[in-house]
């Protein structure tokens, strides 16, 4: 199958990306400066991101859609106000994630943005489940842009005037050039910042105007040591159809109303794994030293008995030393816990550890 | 530089008597991208032509270290261990990996000049 391509595709290459291959697309995984500046300078300046990979899908529909939808996800999507964003996950019936998402109410239905590997089987699951009632598409027309760190509310309102006045986790239409962009005060960074859907012919001259105005382009790698700092799941890594969201610890995303009522796909499973607790819980890893611990890294206890794996891991820029997030037994699942990773033969020390590695930046939120 | 030897795993070798000098090329740290982890081989510990001789690990990716010559290994760079950004700064000079004793200095006719190890580079683009 032929790569695919995002609308800043020469814009990445004029800017002496390197690429990679990721779900399909050719993506810039970090720029002539490298993921560490490209890191830090998120974290204190302005990030550009082009995640025009990551599905934009619209579902049409009046009040029976948010019906429908409600058996389907566990949020209370009917008291959800206009223009209001929430982070939630498609699961199958025994609660194991099919992926991560956000979804946002819109006058004439919900925008669901999704990840890139999983958008094409989020697509059939949800049209099955929704009988093909309502009007659904996959926008690949669109660009999505996330613009993340502390300087980019200055810079895009300079751009687009008002936006400032988002909440976190809140949307609305801004006109560019005689076009609608719908932008979302959200973001996968640990950072305030926006994701900017845009026409795909003037995703390139809207880029532009962020770099004129002091935003740089960053980097898939920046982008993954960014969420993990932030403590944030990534789909393939510490989520998959073998894990729940009770186990990955995103019982903060089922909404408290869903939880007591049941009735969504997964409901039983979750249910009974908040009563009777979870096997094993996703984590935060601190190795001692500068040791690394990458995805797949088994985990020891002290008596060096097996506890579970690494599923994600890498050195944190801005805290300055290596940072993993993994799965263990809920017993060894306990801040300050001392476990042993295995690298390459060899133990090595480390401590379970509370999340987020980086304290975010997000400004007040608004639910 | 005369003295230094190139290998197609992209390490230099600065030959001075019967001690090498080894490190990783600036063209290996520019693939690698910012490194931020390195195991060096243990002092008095012998390695093999081509054998493993220490990782490296980027932001991405963990990648082994190869020996261009047998030997002992006389030091390590402690400098590097404790700032491993040093070998993306000034990879072929100040952030040496180790010093070896050469067993078999024959072995060095395997490796590339630097005129042609810059076309080695160059054509394999990896």
């Amino acid at each position: 199958m032929e790569i695919k391509k995002t609308s800043l595709n020469k814009l990445h290459q004029d800017n002496k990306a390197k690429f990679v291959e990721f779900a399909g697309y050719e993506m810039p995984i970090q720029y002539s400066s490298g993921i560490i500046e490209e890191h830090k300078f998120t974290r204190s300046n302005s990030g550009i991101f082009d995640v025009s990979h990551m599905g934009q899908l619209f579902i049409y529909g009046d009040e029976n859609l948010t019906n429908d939808l409600e058996d389907i996800f566990p949020l209370d999507l009917k008291n959800l106000k206009l223009n209001s964003s929430k982070y939630s996950f498609l699961m199958n019936n025994e609660a194991g994630i099919h992926d991560d998402l956000i979804i946002t109410k819109l006058e004439e239905g919900f925008l669901i943005i999704l990840n890139a590997a999983c958008k094409d089987n989020d697509f059939k699951i949800l049209s099955s489940l929704l009988k093909d009632k309502y009007k659904m598409v996959m926008d690949d027309e669109r660009s999505l842009i996330a613009i993340q760190g502390p300087k980019s509310v200055e810079i895009l309102n300079l751009i687009l005037k008002t936006v400032a006045d988002l909440n976190f986790m809140s949307g609305n239409w801004f006109t560019y050039k005689d076009q609608k962009l719908y932008v979302t005060r959200s973001g996968y960074t640990g950072e305030d910042g926006f994701e900017v859907s845009i026409s795909n012919e003037l995703a390139e001259v809207f880029t532009n105007e962020l770099l004129v105005n002091g935003a740089k382009l960053i980097g898939l790698g920046a982008r993954d040591t960014l969420r993990l700092e932030a403590g944030l799941c990534l789909y393939g890594h510490e989520l998959s159809t073998d894990t729940t969201p009770i186990e990955a610890n995103l019982k903060w995303a089922i909404s408290k109303e869903r939880l007591n009522s049941g009735g969504f796909i997964g409901s039983n499973n979750i249910i009974s794994q908040i009563k009777d607790g979870a096997k094993k819980i996703r984590v935060g890893i601190k190795p001692e030293g500068r040791l690394i611990a990458r995805e797949k890294t088994k985990i020891y206890s002290e008596s060096e008995v097996i506890i579970g794996e690494v599923t994600s891991g890498t050195f944190g820029p801005s805290v300055n030393g290596p940072i993993a997030m993994g799965f263990v037994d809920q017993e060894f699942s306990k801040k300050e816990t001392k476990i042993l990773l295995e690298v390459r033969g060899k133990k090595y020390p480390a401590n379970i550890c509370g999340l987020p590695f980086y304290k975010k930046n997000y400004v007040k939120g608004a639910n | 530089m005369s003295d230094v030897k190139y290998s197609k795993e992209h390490e230099w070798i600065k030959v001075e008597g019967d001690i090498g000098t080894i490190g990783i090329t600036q063209h290996a740290t520019e693939m690698l991208g910012d490194i931020v982890f390195v195991e060096l081989p243990d002092v008095g510990s012998s390695v093999e032509k081509d054998g493993n001789a220490g990782v490296v690990e980027s932001t991405k990716a963990a990648s082994d270290v190869y020996t261009p010559i047998s030997g002992e290994i006389m030091e390590n760079n402690q400098a590097i261990v404790d700032d491993p950004g040093k070998i993306n700064s000034d990879p072929e000079n100040e952030a040496w990996f180790f010093k070896l004793k050469i067993k078999d200095s024959s072995e060095l006719d395997s490796l590339m000049n630097k005129e042609e190890y810059d076309k080695f580079a160059k054509e394999s683009g990896n």
